[in-house]
């Protein structure tokens, strides 16, 4: 059953998972890396509410942006509903908290070391950042790999907003849901085994940047 | 030493990762093996014993409350405990030609037929039929509204080229839609034509955000308050007849007979005629058990 229809899925789920997480890391990471250096009244509130929105159920973040989006909801008049678009954006939501929550472990991790010699050298505030970014980017590739495996197996959320619309918005989990309840078990399992690879791929990547850290803690 | 350390723990973490989502991608054959150990330890019924059957039907029979109304009413007189898998009706059938169902309640009278004759099921019986509707905007930009016959109706929309919904999950209801494309000569096709590949109630709330004309069960419009209007009504093909069809290889064909008599004998009839009356003024059902 490997037909152009299924690639086109594919390419979809890809397409929309890889969007959501750049924007995700664009908006999360410096975030977290902010949370991760400074204290500030009412931190630990937002660190809670990062570490509570790591764990929203999609299914209600669909529904969310599904009344936000509906044509009689307040941002009805974009049209937005049932778009790949829509899809961006609940993915967007779900997976900036865990970049933002990851970033922070990873940048806390490294902070004070980095921090006082950073420092000592002269080094601006933003370089000192960008030190600290580079420094933690096992942790944080982990982060990526992580909302990126989210991503792409969400359906909850994808299958609200878009519709599983044919050649339009159907993605591999929206897709293996309606192989499944039209009895084609088979084909179910094959897209299942090709999200199976895919989550293998950024696994390997997260395990090697976990490796990576570990090899530069031991220097 | 450390590396090693680290290295095991990491096999251990991807072993873990694989048998997740291994284990997440076998839902779909769950269902099969929940029923054997079932099946295994009552052979015999015996009095004391609790007794189960498994009714593999389609979403618009429980989606439409129907069989909250008569399940109930037949556990208690018969003292079988009814397990409903309610998907579309192509699953049903599937789930009866693999033996993981005891009965079907079904409605795509070709699919039964052919369930029937290749020797999968027996004592098939008409239950029932509701209606379908074409549903659609109240500006009615295909200029539909009053048009007695489905296929012409379904004719003006392609030709509009006015958005229209599909089920597009081999459904009961997806079949009825593309039997009536078949009978006007007319392939749907382009971007007006959207497959939603989702339930009736998923693909309603579709049609009333797109403006979008669809193909709907009576029961399941009734049960939504959208704002979409009914526009074509009472046309032949727009019947929809249910049947109940036993599952040869079921393992307990005492209990499933029991079942079928309930549906099709007086009583669950005069039930299944009733039901809907008090919420929407008419009955969303009409009986009409006879033998095939």
């Amino acid at each position: 059953m490997m037909t152009q229809d299924v690639w086109e899925v594919i390419w979809l789920s890809l397409q929309v998972t890889t969007v959501s997480v750049a924007i995700g890391m664009l908006a999360g990471i410096p975030t977290g890396t902010l949370l991760g250096l400074y204290s500030f009244r009412g931190k630990r509130f937002v660190v809670a509410l990062i570490y509570t929105c790591m764990g929203l159920p999609p299914v209600l973040v669909g529904v969310v942006v599904y009344l936000l989006l509906s044509r009689y909801g307040p941002l009805g008049s974009l049209g937005l509903l049932f778009t790949p678009e829509a899809m961006i954006i609940a993915q967007v939501i779900l997976v900036t908290p865990i970049l933002a929550g990851l970033t922070m472990s990873a940048v806390q991790a490294k902070e004070r070391a980095y921090w006082e010699t950073a420092k000592s050298l002269g080094a601006s505030p933003v370089q000192m950042m960008i030190t600290i970014v580079r420094e933690a980017r096992g942790g944080i590739w982990s982060g990526v790999a992580a909302a990126y495996g989210r991503a792409i197996s969400e359906v909850g959320a994808v299958m609200l907003v878009g519709g599983n619309i044919e050649h339009h918005t159907r993605v591999m989990t929206t897709a293996i849901i309606l192989e499944t309840r039209t009895g084609n078990f088979t084909a179910g399992l094959q897209l299942g085994l090709v999200l199976l690879a895919i989550s293998f791929l950024f696994n390997s990547f997260l395990m090697a940047g976990v490796l990576n850290q570990m090899k530069s803690r031991r220097r | 030493m450390k590396t090693i350390q680290s290295i095991t723990t990491l096999f251990c973490l991807a072993l873990l990762l694989l048998l997740a989502a291994c284990s997440s991608s076998q839902p779909a054959a769950a269902p099969e093996q929940g029923n054997q150990p079932a099946a295994a330890p009552a052979p015999a019924p015996s009095a004391g014993e609790k007794k189960e059957i498994i009714l593999a039907t389609t979403t618009s029979t429980q989606d439409s409350g129907l069989l909250d109304a008569l399940l109930p009413v037949f556990e208690q007189q018969s003292g079988i405990t009814v397990k409903v898998i309610a998907v579309g009706t192509g699953q049903a059938i599937k789930l009866g030609e693999e033996g993981n169902a005891d009965v079907l309640l079904v409605h795509s009278r070709k699919a039964e037929d052919e369930f029937v004759e290749k020797g999968f099921g027996i004592n098939a019986f008409d239950v029932m039929y509701n209606q379908f509707y074409i549903v659609g905007p109240a500006e009615d930009p295909a200029g539909i509204k009053g048009v007695q016959s489905a296929k012409e109706a379904m004719a003006k929309i392609a030709e509009k080229q006015s958005p229209f919904v599909s089920r597009g999950d081999d459904s009961g209801t997806d079949k009825k839609e593309k039997s009536i494309w078949k009978e006007a000569a007319i392939t749907p096709e382009g971007s007006w034509y959207v497959s939603s590949g989702q339930g009736m109630g998923e693909t309603l709330q579709m049609a009333d955000e797109m403006r979008a004309y669809t193909l709907t069960d009576e029961a399941t419009f009734l049960s939504r308050k959208l704002n979409l209007e009914v526009l074509v009504q009472g046309d032949k093909s727009l019947l929809n007849p249910y049947g109940i069809i036993q599952v040869k290889s079921s393992a307990k064909p005492e209990e499933g007979m029991q079942l079928i008599r309930f549906f099709t004998e007086e009583q669950g009839q005069k039930l299944i005629g009733e039901f809907g009356k008090e919420t929407y003024g008419k009955g969303l059902f009409v009986p009409d058990a006879k033998k095939r």
